[in-house]
């Protein structure tokens, strides 16, 4: 787990101090712009899909699911962003409750 | 553009909308730190993710993967392909910064969604500097006493589903996902995404599921032909960036 940790967290540095030294023209190679892009939107929609709805190896549906749709609603009604987390986690809380 | 200097009504708005966002960030630290502990994360380890690695989709994407039974190595391949987001910002903040050497290395620790929100939207070099810096600042001390207390207080309730924290963390990657939904071929790729996870989820082993789904980034990326330009999040994509 420290590899993982440490090594991580060094790479996510250099990601950072690349971004800051490369040349600028870097982005303007469209594909590399499109790909880098569209990276954090696939990455976050797969872990919000296996966050909620899997338990280790197999998918489930539970209170989770209530707190993603909490988040779904905050969300369009523009809420904060700590209104959307915690009131997600308070509805899951709140439904295993009942 | 000039480095006129800031006239001191701009540079007050600059520091308390900087703070602000700080504030409410720095706040939402303390889920990290007790989403982290309730994955199998020790309080040491959850703490030094805050310190060196500081930055918050990252760090969730990590323990998220390890709770999930996943290899800590898969966790961290995840992480470092999240991170690369902020090399895209670092080449859009870089010509506004203009910083060398240690300034620079400084500036890299601190360059995350936020800082370049408040500070990407600003005319001049001086008024970039002041947002980025404040706000990257002034998240990193709250973020890493508040991933602490979290930590801490994760570790005495034991079991995350108590106060529901399982669920903050899919939320917390949905409202990180929000702002970059604007735009119709996102929500596709987004849509496909969590289709390719969840159907691998009960083949393969926990950690690759999310990985595969950078594929489709990939995949849609190198056929897709529109061009548009990069995203940024502005200061209205931000933790009390609502304004």
């Amino acid at each position: 787990m420290w590899t993982a940790v440490l090594l991580a967290g060094v790479g996510c540095y250099l990601l950072k101090l690349a971004g800051l030294s490369l040349p600028e023209r870097v982005l303007e190679h469209p594909t590399v712009e499109r790909v880098a892009d569209l990276i954090p939107v696939a990455l976050l929609a797969a872990l919000v899909a296996v966050q909620v709805f899997s338990s280790g190896s197999t998918l489930t549906l539970d209170a989770r699911a209530l707190g993603l749709g909490f988040a779904v609603v905050a969300l369009l009604l523009r809420m904060p962003f700590l209104v959307v987390v915690v009131g997600a986690s308070v509805v899951a809380a709140v439904a295993r409750l009942l | 553009m000039h480095d006129a200097v800031l006239p001191p009504g701009e540079r007050t708005a600059i520091v308390r909308d900087s703070l602000a966002v700080g504030v409410a960030t720095g706040a939402y630290g303390f889920g990290f730190g007790a989403v982290s502990v309730a994955s199998g994360l020790s309080i040491a380890q959850t703490c030094v993710l805050s310190l060196l690695m500081f930055t918050g989709a990252s760090q969730f994407a990590l323990v998220g993967v390890v709770a999930a039974g996943g290899a800590p190595l898969s966790g961290a391949a995840t992480a470092l392909l999240l991170g690369t987001r902020n090399t895209l910002y670092g080449l859009r903040m870089a010509p506004l910064l203009r910083w060398r050497g240690w300034r620079r290395a400084a500036a890299a620790h601190v360059l995350i969604d936020e800082s370049t929100a408040m500070g990407v939207s600003r005319g001049t070099t001086e008024g970039a500097r002041l947002g980025f810096v404040t706000t990257g600042v002034s998240v990193f001390v709250l973020w890493n006493l508040a991933t602490a207390v979290g930590a801490f207080a994760g570790d005495a309730v034991g079991d995350p589903r108590t106060f529901g924290l399982d669920a903050a963390v899919g939320a917390a990657f949905l409202a990180l996902l929000w702002p970059r939904l604007r735009d119709r071929r996102n929500v596709l790729v987004a849509v496909l995404a969590a289709a390719v996870a969840l159907s691998l989820v009960p083949l393969t082993a926990a950690g690759v599921p999310v990985l595969a789904a950078g594929g489709v980034a990939l995949l849609v990326g190198v056929l897709g032909k529109r061009q548009d330009p990069t995203e940024v999040p502005g200061p209205d994509d931000v933790a009390g960036g609502h304004r």
